[in-house]
This record gives structure tokens, sequence and C-alpha cells, in this order.
């Protein structure tokens, strides 16, 4: 691998983000799947980085998933989100930052299809206005927070607890980036890094201390592919793509899986336990699997955030290998318990995996 | 007192027509913007479809160049439409009054690490069809280590509108097959596949160069573009693909890649057209005045082209385009300069 070459074509992708000021909108998922990573983002942003990070609770999802799953037409979501820009817009701000790569990657067609065709996007004001008697302008600059987390890595690097550094063999961490297929697949120009080999998660894995690892499978789908999952017969493809990876991956021994997508650590995370449930196959070490963490606990882990708090006991893979190695405190007896020390309950505990 | 005329490319076209029209009895000067004659020849090995080797046939061309004035590390720093030639000043201080100017500026070979998907630059073991000449030549790289399994990559850089190239190289299918079976010659255990869209081979003796290659030397040719490349972690590379005549993808694990760049227009030719105001069509490379009957003539008076100039052409073609441009050059000056008639009768006199 040449790394100087890696550098070439990362300088070729970047993109304008500018460093404060955002009106950010979350995902619908990632809320549910991961329910510390948003409040983990804008406590970072908002109150380490003391960055103006705006969000509305009137704002809604951007229609992604019916999108792509061909239950509603684009002119719906075009609207859904002409009506998110109407909400940045009136809140006075310029830049939109979304939490989850389908909106990212959907936000983008919509700007795309509208540069396009001017037409489409005056009907699109005129539905809007028609409707809900707002008007809408387009972000000046739109970025997804992954972007923004990229854009700040060196002050979270800065203000560091723990890095992603071995603390027993002083080696860095292996960790294995996966990026969401709509955040620069589709528009490889718009994702820092471009598409082949994007660079928004390595420059974090980098900055806190990290070795990234770069195998066969890397660009592969995680398994998610909305219909690959939402139809039920075609679960199993969902979970033949994950394999895939997996395998891939494991000659490279990583100690972790970082990602930028609301369905990739989820499926990735999830089906590791149905893998190894079905074939007895584990990636991890003795017999655990490799922990599938997003950008923003990854970052909370780095900068001392307690693991628990960062949702950590959400993940069906568990943490606590990782923890150890990052030489990170945590009491055991704490995971389960809920806010206000209330006892959520803990798993039943696979067969196979640790 | 002779006609001057300005060839500005110091390769196989601006060679020949040089030879060509110092023999007609014109003072030629050539420029080269490199350090030495030969252009892409003098980088290749052996040539299709007979293998016959390069130098040779340099070498050969070069002793025909007898009298012509060539500079090396030269480039034209300005040009300025006079009466009926140019004011050409050079990079080397000398002023040129071209009667007529010969833009054989060849081609530039497609960046290969602009297909990122293919990993040139990035991967160990993805090189391209220039550096396999290369290691032909020089007899190692260190990035070709007996390899067991070869691809070659045809189309890389051309017939490829995402990659802004829509034109055929014409030359990469042959010699993708050449070099595969010379890869065979030197490997002969190893496996050669060929990835490839459609096979052009369109010139005499190719399909024969393409049989050979299947019968004797055991290269495999796969109907389908590559997909994309990665590096597994000994090195290798795991190549994804599609066989478009069992309409499968398939992944084949290789230990070198061979990427088949194609011809795009020459930077240095470029910006010399720029100075002279000279259109480019489509795809890139110089437009001429008629595509069927004055494929060697610029849209502007007294200048001329030939070779990849206009685009992508095989070594033959390229020797025959240049030897009529030669032609071309030699009716503009009679008919333009009726004193070019005289000298000329003098020195077919001599003859």
């Amino acid at each position: 691998m040449i790394y100087e070459g890696k550098q070439k074509v990362w300088s070729d992708y970047q993109k304008d983000i500018p460093d404060d000021h955002y009106f950010y909108v979350r995902s619908c998922i990632r809320q549910s799947f991961f329910p510390a990573s948003e409040v983990t983002f804008l406590d970072i942003t908002r109150n380490r980085l003391g960055k103006d990070i705006f969000e509305t609770e009137h704002h809604t999802t951007c229609g992604g998933i019916a999108y792509h799953s061909d239950t509603i037409p684009q002119e719906t979501v075009m609207t859904i989100i002409a009506r998110q820009f109407a909400l940045m817009a009136k809140n006075g701000y310029e830049n939109y930052v979304c939490s989850c790569i389908t909106s990212f990657g959907l936000y983008c067609e919509t700007m795309e299809t509208w540069r396009e065709f001017p037409e489409e996007e005056a009907r699109i004001k005129d539905i809007l206005w028609k409707t809900c008697k707002l008007d809408f302008a387009k972000p000046k600059y739109l970025i997804h927070a992954s972007d923004l987390v990229y854009k700040y890595r060196n002050l979270i690097a800065a203000q560091a607890k723990h890095k992603l550094i071995n603390v027993k063999t002083g080696k860095p961490l292996k960790v294995v980036e996966h990026i969401g297929c709509h955040y620069s697949k589709m528009f490889p120009s718009k994702g820092v890094g471009g598409a082949e080999y994007p660079y928004v998660l390595v420059g974090m894995i980098e900055a806190w201390g990290g070795e990234i690892v770069d195998y066969p499978e890397r660009r592969h789908c995680c398994g998610f592919g909305f219909r690959q999952y939402f139809i039920k017969g075609n679960r199993g493809y969902s979970l033949s793509n994950t394999y895939k990876k997996f395998e891939s991956m494991e000659p490279f021994h990583p100690d972790l899986i970082i990602t930028n997508c609301p369905g990739c650590p989820y499926f990735m995370d999830r089906w590791q336990y149905v893998i190894a449930e079905s074939t007895g196959r584990t990636y991890g070490e003795e017999g655990h699997g490799i922990p599938v963490l997003t950008y923003e606990e990854v970052a909370g882990l780095v900068m001392g955030y307690d693991p628990w708090d960062l949702g950590l006991q959400t993940h069906q893979i568990d943490s606590e290998p990782l923890l150890d190695k990052m030489g990170i405190e945590y009491d055991p007896a704490q995971k389960y318990a809920g806010k206000n020390g209330k006892d959520i309950g803990s798993p039943i505990c696979p067969t196979c995996l640790k | 007192m002779k006609n001057n005329v300005l060839i500005i490319g110091g390769g196989p076209a601006g060679i020949e027509a040089s030879a060509q029209l110092q023999r007609l009895g014109y003072n030629v000067i050539l420029i080269e913007k490199g350090s030495s004659l030969g252009g892409h020849l003098s980088k290749w090995d052996r040539l299709f479809p007979d293998g016959v080797h390069a130098d040779g046939v340099l070498s050969s061309m070069l002793k025909n160049m007898s009298g012509v004035k060539s500079f090396t590390d030269t480039q034209v720093k300005s040009i300025n439409r006079l009466d009926k030639s140019y004011n050409v000043i050079l990079s080397n201080g000398i002023s040129v009054l071209a009667d007529a100017v010969l833009l054989a500026s060849g081609f530039t070979l497609f960046r290969a690490e602009k297909k990122e998907e293919y990993g040139y630059g990035i991967y160990d073991h993805v090189i391209t069809n220039a550096d396999l000449e290369a290691y032909f030549s020089i007899g190692s790289d260190s990035r070709i280590d007996k390899p067991k399994k070869i691809g070659f990559v045809h189309c890389v850089g051309s017939r490829d509108e995402k990659a802004g190239c829509r034109a055929c190289s014409k030359v990469c299918c042959a010699t993708a097959v050449k070099q595969a079976c010379e890869m065979k010659e030197e490997f002969p255990d190893a496996e050669v596949y060929c990835f490839y869209m459609d096979l052009r081979m369109f010139g005499r003796h190719y399909e024969d160069l393409y049989l050979k290659a299947q019968k004797e030397y055991g290269v495999r040719f796969i109907r389908g573009r590559v997909a994309e490349v990665s590096e597994n972690a000994d090195g290798s590379l795991q190549v994804k693909a599609e066989d478009t005549f069992s309409s499968k993808p398939l992944k084949v694990t290789l230990d070198l890649l061979v990427l088949m760049a194609g011809m795009r227009p020459s930077d240095a030719g470029r910006r010399v057209g720029d100075l002279l105001g000279m259109s480019v069509e489509e795809d890139g490379f110089f437009a001429v005045r008629d595509s069927v009957t004055s494929n060697q003539r610029s849209p502007l008076p007294g200048v001329f082209l030939a070779g990849t100039a206009t685009g992508p052409k095989t070594l033959p073609e390229t020797i025959a385009d240049a030897r009529g441009a030669s032609m071309e050059i030699d009716r503009y000056l009679t008919d333009v300069f009726p004193q070019a008639s005289d000298y000329k009768k003098l020195i077919r006199e001599k003859w």
C-alpha cells in the first residue's frame, strides 16, 4: 500500500466546512439504534468546543427510508426537505448539518436535482407555500455531522483523555472505517476524500492515534441496503453482505470498526451475533466480536465520556475489550443501569458470542 | 533561399516528417521538449504484431534525419502569423521564420490514477502498460515479483465517458495481447487474464496475434469490465469484474494488474495550439480541415498536423500520416512560394 497515493486522492476531494453556526437535524433511526450518539455530538460541539449548533423540535424525518423503499414519490421527499430548509432559514442559519447519511445523500440528490432542473425547485417552492405557508432558502453549506467532527478532529485530540492506542502494548489500535454508501458513493465530490478512499473517518482515526485497516471488501455495503433488509425475504442477502465484509477484514485483526451511517453500525453489530449463533464464527479476540461504534461514540471515548453514558451497552458486541485496550475505566455494575440508576434489564447471553 | 519548415515534436511523426521534408529539399527545424528524440517509442520495448524491437525501429528512423536541425529541451515560447509565414521564438533563444509549421505533438498517456477504483499509485502491484514496457526494457521492477496470476485491464481511460474519454485509443487491445504473450514467455507458469469490452484487433496480423495468445500462450480472455481492485493482507490484489458471457460477477486474486492506459491529447501540444489559437474537437485532439480528404491540414494556413496530435494511431499509421503531412506541406509550399520549385528541381537533378 502506497500511503502517498491515497494522500493524493484525499487532496483531490476536500470540501469547505464552515467552522461554526449550524442548523442541526437528527436522524430517525439513529435515535433508536444509538440513542446517545446525537446527544454526544451536541454536547461535544456545544459544550466542549463552544460551537453554535442549533436544533428545533419542529424538524421532521427527511423521508429517506420511505423514498428508498419506493413508498413515497420524489416530489414528497423534496417538499419535506424544502420544509427543513425553510426552518433553517427561519431561524437565521445558512449552514445545514445532518446526522443521517441517508438524509445527507437525499439532500445532495435534491440539491443536484434543483440545480439541473430549476423548474422543479420552483414547483416545490410553490407546493411548500401552498401546503405550509413557508418559503425556503437552500443552505449555503450542506454538511454531514461526521464532516464536522472531522473538521474538529484536532480540537478533540487536544482534549483527549484517551487515544486509540493499546495501553498495554503502546501500539495504535487497528481500526476499520466504514462510510455509509450515501455519504459519497452517489456524489464523490460531496464527501471528504471522495468515494473510493474516503478520508472523513480516516482523518479522525489518524488524529486520535489509531491505525487504519484497508481490507479488500472495504467498499462493500454493510448489508443494510434498505430493500435487502426491509423485505423479509431479502434478509439473507443482507446477512451475506455483512458476512462477506467480516470474512474479508478478519485476517487484519481489527480492534474496532468506526462508521458514520445509521444502518451500518447497527447491521455490522447485530449480524455478528447472527453469524456467531448460526455458524459459530466470531471475528474478535477469544470469541468476542469486533466492536462497531459511531464516530460520536469514538469521539466520546477519546474525550473521556463514561462508556455507559455513550450508550455502548446498547450494542450487541461487548465494548469492554476495546475499553480495556484504551485504558478506559468503567463500572461493570452500571452497564445496564438506566437514567438515575434505573435497572433497564440485561440481555440474555448468546451461545457462541462472548 | 530554401523555405523553413518548423516541426514541433520529436516523436515518430516528427522524425518521419522531418526526414521526408529534408529529402524534398526544405530547410527543416525540429524541436522537442524532452531531452532526446523518439517520444513514447523510445520508452517502448517491442512492437505489435511481430514483436520487433522498438529501439531498432527508432534507430533506423533517426538515421534518415541527416541534415535536419533538431533541438531538444526546446519549446515554443511565442508564435505569430506574418503575411505568409510564422515568426517563432524558441525557448533556447533562437527565432525561426517558418513558412510552414507541422504540429507533431503526439499524445500523453491517460493518468491511470484517475481511475481511482483500480488503485494505480496506491496498491503496490498495479502498474500500467508503459511501466511494463519499461520493465521489459530494463529487466527489473520492484512491483513485478514472479507473479503467478496476472491481469490486463483494457480500455483504461478510453471508451470511458465517466473518465471523460469517449474515444477508442486503438492501440491498447493489440498492446495488451502482445504484453500478455510476453508475460507468458517471461513467466510460463503464470495464469494471464485479459479483461476487455470487445477486442479491436483491426490491423494486419493482429487477429493472428489474438489467436496465438489463446492457442499457444493460453491467455484467458474475459469479456467484462473490472469494477474495483483491492489489496489483500499478503499484498496480492482482489479484482472484481463481470463476465458478460456467463452474466456473472467474478472475483479473482492476482499478483499483478496491468492497466492499459489510453491516449490523451498532449499537454505540450495543447499549449502550442493555444498560442496559435487552434481549435480542438470534443475528444480534445486537434481539429483538422476535413476528416476525410485533409486530415493533415489544420484550419490555419501553413499549419499542419501529423500523428497522434489528431487522435490515437498505431505506429504504422503515425508514420504514414507523417508522410501524408509531408506531401501536404510540399504542395502548400510549392503553391504559396513558387521559388521552391527551383531549388527542388536542382536537388532532383543532383539525384
